[in-house]
């Protein structure tokens, strides 16, 4: 037969195929590359704190290698723990952050409910307003709060602005959109037969809610929670803009105020105050990671 | 004693009639399976029983008492999906349990008949599962475990064995049929597979367009049916069907179904068709009765036609032929069947024949007695 071939004249063409495990190798090697470069850009500045907070103020002025700790202290980590001002900053940011979490997933799990399963008139519209108010920025928005709690002030004596409980009404209006958002993605990939054969079962709305939906959406829930946390936890414009006295103030802003006196920057402390301070959104990732991943990539794809 | 009764009843969708106004009794202890293609309205009748469909008008009752306005647990009913709907949280005993936990039954009833029910079901041991980690049947079987632990007055089924493969569909056809013969509750059970209906139903609903075309035992909708859409849904392969013209008078009438082939009607069937003389009908008549002749068998039309193409099933030969250019099934003995493209004689079993008339789609009736097949026993029309 290879004669015929020659005979013909027919091109012979050497098809060079890659392996699947060469292509494979390639592929691992460029997201090594790529997974290492942001993993390097991301981790820089957390460990640059890590390294600044073990230092005494004279090291971090003194002229030597920034990234090498040549004498370890712990002076700012005991001076910002027994300092009464930063545990209460410490104090009003859990106290706001838990609050809002409790708040935004009791107002968006009954919303995301109703607009995903009560077909009401409006429910389709209703549902894309709550989305549309996420897209609005909380710097077009905090003037027009101040006015309206000066409002409330002068109507009804109450004060908001100045405490710290202010911030329980205000961040709602930043998470509570986008968890309903997100829960209703995860309330409506629920099969509609499951609250079908809970109505028969004798489930009431509230209890096909409690016994069913939040049970089963509960990674989706979690990671809104978990959202509603690191955003009540971290916001800054908010607290600057509504509170100013030291004992009302929250972390992000009381770091600012408390430990840049004038010219002075106290960057041990401001190191140590934010390490510390994001220490409670990191632990909480941690324990609730598998949740969050899990929550995050449902309904991806129709299980 | 729970019979289900509807009047009347009629379901609109914005301006779309799913159920055009249907009466049906169904009898307590009565298994009636709705059967119909998608879209004639027969889930959305079930899911009005339910009460997970509001009605349009017209009345339901379940035991005596119109449930129109009755929320679906205070109906006492028990739903099996097509999907199973079981609660993905929730293990067997947990799925299984929840209605009765919800109605707070005393936690020792609830055991009792939760260990019952998967008793019947052969599900004991799954008991402490999730539903992922079940098999399709198991999970159907936990499905029906559920509705039977409720121990309703009626058991609704909406196709629950279409997610099934094959094999487990029978298996399972079975199973809801012995578990109805244990429990004996009126059951009213949705299907598009004629063959499932068949098998399982004490009456057979077949439903067309949002309308009931015919309700009766499996076997009279087969011999006896009413209309040429149950005709031809009822039986698989499906009756043949032909354009005919009846000739002749007086008592030797027959069926021209083309210039070559006429066929002599039975004579004790002319009084019935006599009035049609003359005018063009369909002739029906299912493959098994168009067989090869068979000498010892009295009254057999017989004929000779090209053969068009062959199947062999093993235990029976479909062979088809054309008439009119339109294409027939016969179901011939396997030795009896010719190769394709030759002659093959054929007889046609006339005792079991249909003539409709094609202006109102209904079979012509014929009085029992005169029909000359075994099934004289005629269905409710």
């Amino acid at each position: 037969m290879t004669a015929t071939a020659e005979a013909t004249g027919a091109p012979t063409r050497v098809v060079r195929r890659a392996s699947i495990s060469s292509n494979r190798r390639k592929a691992l090697i460029w997201s090594y590359i790529f997974l290492v470069i942001f993993a390097v850009f991301f981790l820089m500045p957390p460990i640059y704190m890590l390294i600044t907070s073990l230092k005494s103020s004279a090291e971090i002025s003194a002229v030597t290698n920034p990234w090498v700790v040549y004498h370890p202290t712990l002076e700012n980590y005991i001076g910002l723990l027994t300092s009464r001002q930063y545990l209460t900053f410490f104090r009003n940011s859990a106290m706001v952050s838990v609050s809002v979490v409790a708040i935004t997933m009791v107002v968006s799990i009954l919303a995301a409910f109703s607009l995903a399963r009560m077909k009401f008139w409006g429910s389709t519209l209703l549902a894309t307003g709550v989305f549309l108010t996420y897209l609005i920025p909380d710097t077009v928005l905090f003037i027009p709060l101040f006015k309206m709690f000066a409002y409330v002030h002068e109507t009804t004596g109450i004060e908001l602005i100045n405490h710290w409980y202010v911030l329980i009404i205000v961040y709602p209006t930043l998470t509570v959109p986008f968890c309903t958002w997100i829960m209703i993605g995860y309330f409506a990939s629920i099969p509609k037969e499951i609250d079908e054969a809970a109505l028969i079962d004798g489930a009431g709305y509230i209890q096909m809610l409690t016994r069913i939906f939040i049970p089963v959406a509960l990674p989706g829930i979690i990671a809104a929670a978990i959202f509603a946390f690191t955003v009540s936890w971290a916001n800054f414009l908010y607290p600057l803009a509504f509170t100013t006295s030291t004992d009302q103030l929250v972390l992000p802003v009381g770091i600012i105020t408390t430990l840049i006196k004038g010219d002075v920057y106290n960057w041990g402390q401001i190191m140590t105050g934010a390490l510390l301070g994001a220490a409670p959104p990191l632990i909480i990732y941690a324990f609730l990671m598998d949740y969050y991943i899990a929550g995050l990539t449902a309904g991806a794809t129709k299980g | 004693m729970a019979q289900v009764t509807l009047r009347n009843l009629v379901k609109k969708f914005d301006r779309t009639e799913a159920v055009r106004g249907i009466d049906l009794d169904i009898a307590d202890a009565e298994f009636a399976v709705l059967v119909g293609p998608s879209g004639c309205g027969k889930s959305t009748t079930l899911r009005m029983i339910a009460g997970l469909e509001e009605v349009t008008s017209g009345d339901i009752m379940i035991g005596g008492e119109t449930v129109n306005d009755v929320p679906p647990k205070d109906r006492d009913i028990a739903m099996v999906f097509q999907n199973y709907a079981l609660y993905p949280h929730m293990t067997v005993y947990e799925n299984m349990s929840f209605g009765l936990r919800l109605k707070k039954f005393p936690k020792a009833e609830i055991k009792q008949r939760v260990e019952n029910a998967a008793r019947i079901l052969d599900i004991t041991e799954l008991l402490d599962r999730k539903p992922r980690q079940l098999s399709g049947g198991q999970r159907q079987r936990v499905a029906m475990g559920r509705a039977i632990v409720r121990n309703p007055k009626v058991f609704l089924f909406d196709e629950p064995l279409s997610n099934l493969d094959a094999k487990l569909r029978v298996q399972m056809r079975t199973e809801i049929k012995k578990v109805h013969q244990k429990v004996k509750t009126t059951t009213v059970y949705v299907t598009h597979d004629q063959v499932e209906a068949m098998t399982l139903a004490d009456r057979v609903v077949v439903m067309n367009a949002g309308t009931i075309e015919q309700v009766g035992a499996p076997n009279d909708l087969y011999h006896n049916p009413a209309t040429r859409f149950v005709a031809g849904f009822i039986g698989s392969p499906a009756m043949n069907f032909l354009p005919c013209r009846l000739e002749g008078g007086g008592d030797a009438l027959s069926a021209r179904l083309s210039d070559t082939l006429s066929l002599a009607l039975p004579a004790a069937r002319a009084p019935s068709y006599r009035p049609y003389e003359a005018k063009s009908l369909i002739f029906g008549l299912r493959p098994e009765h168009i067989t090869e002749p068979r000498p010892h068998e009295p009254g057999l039309v017989e004929f000779t036609v090209p053969v068009d193409v062959v199947e062999p099933m093993g235990m029976e030969t479909m062979v088809y032929f054309t008439v009119n250019g339109i294409e027939v099934c016969a179901r011939v003995n396997p030795a009896a069947a010719r190769p394709v493209g030759e002659p093959m004689r054929f007889a046609a079993d006339l005792r079991h024949m249909h003539l409709i008339d094609p202006e109102t789609d209904l079979v012509i009736e014929v009085p029992a007695a005169l029909r000359g097949n075994a099934y004289t026993n005629g269905g409710a029309r």
